[in-house]
């Protein structure tokens, strides 16, 4: 039961709340490429969070990064930092700043930006190489990306 | 390096492979057939003093067996195709009942074409591929119709023309005529393209070598094209690979045969102006 009164309560507060108050990929303030605000105003869920890290249909972030906590999850790569202690690293506000939009705060870095949905050059219909329509919108949403955040907080070292 | 060294070395690149972070290009040398010697390593060309010291071919980013399937004509499924391209060499066709052997030759009479391709072609006022000569042979000479740009006839042609000069050195020309293509292509390959915004640069410049979840990045050089891939378990045109790896940076890719693709390939393959052709490479 403890399932579904979660779903409950998430969707009387996102009833409530939350979509409104959802932030725009556009409209986040970004502060030396810290995020503070969070995006959806409902926290982030540190499970769902790594299992967004660790699916090649979502944030795919191991593609690039190496997690040793999620060690079950195989080839990892080596592109990025290891993400071992990022929670230790940085701030929450960082970590946001970093996942939706990682070049704010390192210009010039590969990583893409998961928040975003404009100022692309030749954006493309997902992986279809056809050009992208108006149903072009981030990579992760934003309660996603809360998600990601809340879990990245949890590494520790 | 000596033994100590070497089996250093050989147990660093299995902990890196177990971590999934990391893989040393190989140490190994490619020698086809027992006689042709190929060069997967040199000096890297002089435009990319700035950038590189060393190329490096992708059959170096291989595994030990895909590495063996290509040093031999009998394991390489890619030489089944240079067969057929053979075959179509010999072949009259189209309102001149001509082949390319009435005015070419033996194929072998075409060692030393792949190499320089694409190249300035005067007559025709344009930068070419290898691809767009032959069609211009059949439509202009043969009075055939065209082939597609990557389809399998067109590859076939390909690999049978890169097998014969298998062991030369890539030495595609940048300067003269070719040169404001050459830069469109060099534009090309270091813009960010797609939702992912990566460009060729962000994975076969800076980060050859490491892993991108299960897939070893290579250098990206095109020296081994046409390519016969394991994943497909087909014979592949270098514009193909190239369409794939655009799509794969959820970008619009550009057509096979498009003016941006023809630049591009110039441009990637002056990369590897020192490297020997290998097609038809054996890859994952």
């Amino acid at each position: 039961m403890k399932i579904s009164v979660m779903a409950l309560v998430a969707s009387v507060g996102m009833a409530a709340s939350a979509v409104a108050a959802e932030i725009a990929p556009t409209a986040v303030t970004y502060t030396d490429g810290a995020v503070e605000q969070s995006l959806t105003g409902v926290a982030g869920n540190p499970e769902e969070g790594a299992k967004i890290i660790g699916s090649k249909k979502l944030g795919n972030c191991v593609a690039c990064h190496q997690v040793t906590a999620l060690a079950d999850v195989p080839w990892q790569g080596g592109i990025g930092p290891v993400l071992d202690g990022a929670g230790d690293r940085w701030s929450e506000a960082e970590l946001r700043g970093i996942v939706a939009n990682a070049k704010m705060m390192f210009e010039g870095t590969m990583m893409p930006a998961f928040y975003k949905d404009t100022g692309f050059i030749r954006p493309g219909k997902a992986f279809t190489g056809e050009a992208a329509d108006d149903t072009l919108g981030p990579l992760l949403s934003a309660q996603q990306v809360e998600d990601v955040v809340a879990y990245l907080a949890t590494l520790k070292d | 390096m000596n033994m100590l060294t070497r089996g250093l070395a050989t147990g660093m690149m299995a902990l890196f492979a177990a971590s999934g972070a990391m893989a040393e290009a190989a140490d190994d040398n490619l020698v086809i057939n027992g006689e042709i010697e190929i060069v997967t390593r040199t000096e890297a060309p002089a435009h990319l003093s700035d950038t590189m010291d060393e190329i490096m071919s992708g059959w170096l980013f291989r595994g030990e067996e895909t590495r063996a399937m290509e040093a031999d004509d009998f394991d390489n499924p890619g030489m089944i195709f240079v067969e057929q391209g053979e075959e179509a060499w010999n072949t009259a066709e189209g309102s001149e009942g001509k082949s390319c052997a009435d005015c070419h030759g033996a194929s072998s009479e075409m060692a030393g074409v792949r190499p320089v391709y694409p190249k300035y072609v005067e007559a025709a006022g344009e930068v070419r591929t290898l691809e767009m000569q032959v069609n211009d042979c059949r439509e202009n000479r043969m009075g055939a119709e065209k082939w597609d740009y990557t389809g399998g006839e067109m590859v076939n042609m390909v690999a049978l023309l890169s097998s014969v000069s298998r062991g030369l050195p890539v030495n595609v020309a940048i300067d003269g005529p070719a040169q404001s293509t050459w830069e469109k292509g060099k534009e090309i390959y270091y813009t960010r393209f797609g939702q992912l915004e990566l460009s060729c640069a962000n994975c076969h410049e800076d980060n050859y070598g490491n892993m991108i979840r299960a897939d070893h990045l290579s250098q990206g050089q095109i020296n081994g094209f046409p390519t016969y891939r394991l994943k497909n378990n087909k014979l592949n045109a270098v514009q193909s690979r190239f369409k794939g790896c655009v799509r794969d940076t959820r970008a619009e890719t550009f057509k096979p045969g498009s003016p941006e693709f023809v630049a591009l390939e110039l441009y990637v393959g002056s990369r590897g102006n020192g490297l020997s052709v290998e097609g038809p490479s054996v890859r994952n």
